[in-house]
């Protein structure tokens, strides 16, 4: 009887000249017993009123999405075709189509979802509405619908990732987003995409490795700042391949501030390089010994961070990978010194000798340079450096330094000794003076070792030194020349440092201040302190002791140690009982300057005078004496044999006389 | 007659003889301790140096020598009171006397003489007790002994000199000191050592300082005229003494050999550091 009723009723309708109105199809659907059967399941043809007109579509016609529906007779028929999203929404269905989720569906895998499933229908919302599925704090549920463990999604489908929700509530961003409502923390969509939901092996997915920087950026927008110490960020969309990606440090899901052990793909890596394999370009085994990499400062760096450029969705992931390892990937900062250093400029010039990153800092096994066991440990980095640098190893043959045996002497020098016998860690090393990434000659105005730069790099351990030096005359801070200023290594030496308190240095620095102050140096050793030195005495005033070391000023700065106020009482480190007229010796004089010390040339000369005058008178008078003398002693000879003669006779007659 | 030996004249008192060994051996480790400073440039300075126990131990060998000099210096003067008192009784026989230090007339009239027979126009003048090169010899250390000794001392003391003294006399005293000792060291191991030890007649040494005594031929033909004043006088039997044993001619002679071949060591030092090494 009931539906004889509604039969009649739509007749009337139609007879009337109605057009087909939203309140057409609610006549019918309105009833909350409506129901349908479809494919054995029972389906209800209920739609409420109030919640159509409070959606998105509340103005639409139903039959703008039953297009199948337009112009039909009542009662349409059983099965009419799902609603269409295509008509207004033509982007987000085309996505769709091509996405994994369209294809599924296309291919009629019925847990493939549709707009409905994830949308509603009648009910649809603004995503900005809070009650709206795809609101963002319901989208992790949304999604998690299907990908949540143990769904038959999960369970039937090629999904790599395992505990997709349960990560995702504990990560960063689910962390954000759930417990703390931000609605702006990422949700599945926004790395996922809504619609174009794509594996990762597909090179237009959202997550494939070389779009992941541009996905992550949509919203860290400024993150190649925050991690320009370890990438640099433009390359990251230049240079995607040879870049870790983001997930490769943050993982999927379970992104943190920290990071997580990556454990997935490196057993993927370790499933061939676990055993020992051989590389097909060269040939050298590239097994991988995990102990060794766990022991490392790369025991929680995954495999592929630094073996960028692997593909996963190959069987060999690896064989994509075409450059060796480039540590400045990470480590940019270091790798721009590296790159301006002469190791690094010859390797770019393909010199073999040429060390990269892991002929000093090994592969797998890197250590920190604090760890004894490590190359870069200071008292290792002699040792190291001496493999090229030592006599006749390549870098000595290419450079051929001034000194030859540099490394021999670094060992002898105060530095070598701290360092080596002293075993004092704190001590300079190679890398101290050198820099340990950017070596450069000392010919280079960047180089550390320039001699501009030189008080700096030794001011680093002698702070307090460098400081009294840049007030000193010797600083150029103080003296404007031309001419070139002594620096640290100028008295010090460079690899031959010696200990100021031993004598080769006390009796070297004459020499060295020498080098400049050639003229006062000749005079000094002119007078008693210098021949004293020269003979080895080292307590003897050396330039230093009366000058001052690195704190020299001139003598007529008041704080000079040469000063009239100080003159005295510098003179009394060694002479107790100076005073000032005792000040007054010159201790640089000259007895060869008459207009500066008329009274040393004068009595020099007058000296002179007296003894080549008193040789040459009593020269001659020996020299007149000498042929007369051999004649006399001839003639002494002649007597002394007459008298013998005369003698012997004598005896003779008293003897005859006797007898 | 084996047992019958022949005397000797005496020509110097022992107090004379030891001074003049401490002389040797004082103004030698002078020399050589002074020189290696003078001579401070050159390689043999820096090993004798060495050699002599450093620097500073040199320094203390000068010092000491230097104080047994002036010791010297002083006993001789003493002695010569000594002398005067006992023997001469007057200060005009120990200053003007015929046998006294002091020049005189003849020593002038011997230098013409000698240069005369030097020259072969001229016999060999009759030398007396103290012939004029002694006498220039002696006078030579009286004149070193005040010249480098004060210098020495102001250099020795410096602080307290130069209360007195202004810096720069202690420059002075340096160059004074050193010149005036390369003087007295040349002067000593050329001049004075052919004049008494190389000369042909004497060659290679002679030990008449260390013994004292000298045989009565060669005194005669040496100093003719003492030897007719003490005939004439009557006294040179007083002066007649016997030779020493031959060992004891022996050990002299090793000393004289080393005092002359450090001599001539330092001569050839000084030659080579002023000619060859000088900078």
């Amino acid at each position: 009887m009931r539906r004889l009723l509604f039969i009649l009723f739509l007749i009337l309708t139609y007879a009337t000249g109605h057009s087909q109105d939203n309140s057409d199809c609610l006549a019918c659907h309105e009833d909350k017993t409506a129901k349908t059967t479809k494919d054995g399941k029972t389906i209800s043809l209920f739609v409420e009123q109030k919640r159509l007109s409070a959606s998105v579509h509340a103005k639409q016609k139903c039959i703008d999405c039953h297009v199948d529906l337009k112009g039909s007779d009542f009662p349409h028929t059983e099965n009419p075709k799902p609603a269409q999203c295509l008509s207004c929404h033509p982007d987000a269905v085309k996505q769709y189509s091509e996405s994994l989720h369209g294809r599924a569906k296309a291919k009629g895998d019925p847990l493939a979802p549709t707009c409905k499933d994830c949308h509603g229908n009648h009910d649809i919302l603004k995503k900005k509405d809070i009650h709206s599925a795809t609101f963002p704090l319901k989208v992790p549920f949304l999604c998690g619908k299907c990908h949540k463990e143990g769904s038959p999604v999960q369970l039937q489908r090629n999904i790599p990732q395992s505990h997709i929700f349960e990560n995702y509530s504990e990560s960063i961003h689910g962390e954000g987003l759930l417990k703390k409502g931000l609605t702006v923390a990422a949700t599945c969509a926004s790395c996922h995409t809504p619609h174009l939901v794509l594996p990762h092996t597909d090179p237009r997915s959202s997550i494939a490795r070389k779009n992941i920087a541009a996905t992550c950026t949509q919203c860290h927008m400024g993150i190649e700042n925050v991690h320009r110490k370890i990438i640099k960020g433009e390359l990251w969309e230049k240079e995607a391949h040879v870049l870790p990606a983001c997930v490769d440090c943050h993982q999927p899901h379970k992104a943190r501030k920290v990071f997580y052990d990556q454990g997935m793909a490196d057993s993927d890596c370790m499933k061939c390089h676990s055993k020992s394999i051989k590389s097909s370009r060269d040939g050298h085994v590239i097994q991988v010994d995990q102990s060794e990499l766990k022991d490392s400062r790369h025991a929680k760096v995954a495999c592929s961070q630094c073996h960028a450029a692997v593909n996963p969705s190959k069987v060999r992931p690896c064989e994509s990978i075409t450059k060796n390892v480039d540590c400045a990937s990470c480590h940019a900062a270091v790798g721009e010194e590296y790159k301006m250093s002469t190791h690094g400029k010859l390797f770019a010039k393909n010199d073999k000798n040429a060390p990269f990153c892991a002929e000093c800092h090994g592969t797998h096994h890197i250590m920190g340079k604090k760890d004894s066991r490590s190359p870069i440990f200071p008292t290792n980095i002699p040792i190291l450096c001496a493999q090229c640098h030592e006599k006749d190893q390549p870098a000595a043959r290419r450079i051929r330094y001034n000194d030859a045996k540099l490394i021999e002497h670094y060992s002898e020098s105060i530095h070598g000794k701290g360092l080596l016998k002293s075993g004092l860690t704190v001590t300079a090393t190679c890398t101290d003076c050198h820099s340990s990434h950017r070596e450069l000659p000392a010919s280079d105005p960047n180089s550390s070792i320039n001699p501009q730069n030189i008080a700096t790099t030794c001011g680093n351990c002698h702070s307090g030194i460098k400081e009294k030096f840049m007030k000193s005359v010797h600083s150029p801070d103080i003296t404007k020349t031309t001419k070139q200023l002594p620096i640290c290594n100028d008295c010090h030496s460079s690899h031959l440092i010696k200990r100021t308190d031993q004598n080769e240095f006390k009796l070297g620095v004459m020499t060295t201040c020498g080098k400049c102050h050639e003229e006062i140096t000749k005079t000094y050793f002119e007078t008693y302190h210098g021949k004293v030195s020269q003979l080895g005495y080292t307590k003897t005033a050396k330039c230093y002791d009366c000058h001052g070391s690195h704190e020299i000023l001139p003598v007529n700065n008041p704080a000079s140690l040469l000063s009239r106020q100080n003159v005295v009482k510098t003179c009394q480190k060694c002479h107790p009982g100076a005073n000032r007229r005792f000040a007054g010796y010159l201790t640089h004089a000259t007895h060869h300057d008459p207009q500066k010390y008329p009274w040393l040339f004068f009595v020099f000369w007058g000296m002179t005078i007296l003894l080549v005058g008193t040789f040459i008178v009593a020269g001659t008078h020996t020299l007149l004496w000498l042929p007369r003398s051999l004649q006399w002693k001839k003639q002494l000879r002649e007597m002394e044999a007459k008298a013998e003669e005369e003698e012997k006779n004598n005896e003779n007659t008293n003897d005859t006389g006797k007898e | 007659m084996s047992n019958k030996v022949k005397l000797q004249f005496q020509r110097f008192t022992r107090t004379q003889r030891v001074l003049h060994i401490l002389m040797i051996v004082s103004f030698i480790s002078l020399a050589l301790t002074g020189m290696t400073l003078k001579f401070a440039y050159t390689s043999w300075a820096v090993f004798l140096s060495h050699l002599l126990g450093g620097f500073e131990t040199a320094g203390n060998i000068h010092r000491f020598a230097a104080t047994i000099m002036v010791g010297i210096f002083i006993t001789h003067l003493a002695d010569l009171i000594r002398m005067k008192k006992h023997e001469l009784h007057s200060w005009k026989a120990l200053l003007i006397g015929p046998d006294a230090m002091m020049f005189n007339k003849k020593d002038w009239e011997d230098l013409v003489a000698s240069l005369k027979w030097f020259l072969g126009k001229g016999p060999r003048p009759e030398y007396g007790r103290w012939t004029y090169w002694e006498k220039f010899d002696y006078f030579a250390v009286f004149w070193g002994i005040f010249v480098i000794g004060s210098t020495g001392a102001t250099l020795w003391f410096p602080e307290i000199f130069t209360r007195v003294l202004p810096g720069w006399a202690l420059n002075v005293a340096t160059i004074i000191h050193s010149d005036e000792a390369l003087l007295a060291t040349g002067f000593i191991f050329t001049v004075h050592f052919f004049n008494t030890h190389l000369r042909p007649e004497k060659f290679p040494m002679d030990i008449v300082i260390f013994t004292g005594r000298m045989s009565l031929e060669e005194f005669k033909l040496d100093r003719p005229l003492e030897y007719k004043a003490l005939v004439d006088s009557g006294e040179l039997e007083k002066y007649l003494v016997e030779p020493y044993q031959p060992i004891v001619i022996q050990a002299i002679q090793v000393f004289g050999w080393g005092a002359l071949s450090l001599g001539f060591f330092i001569v050839i030092w000084i030659i080579y550091a002023m000619i060859f090494a000088y900078r």
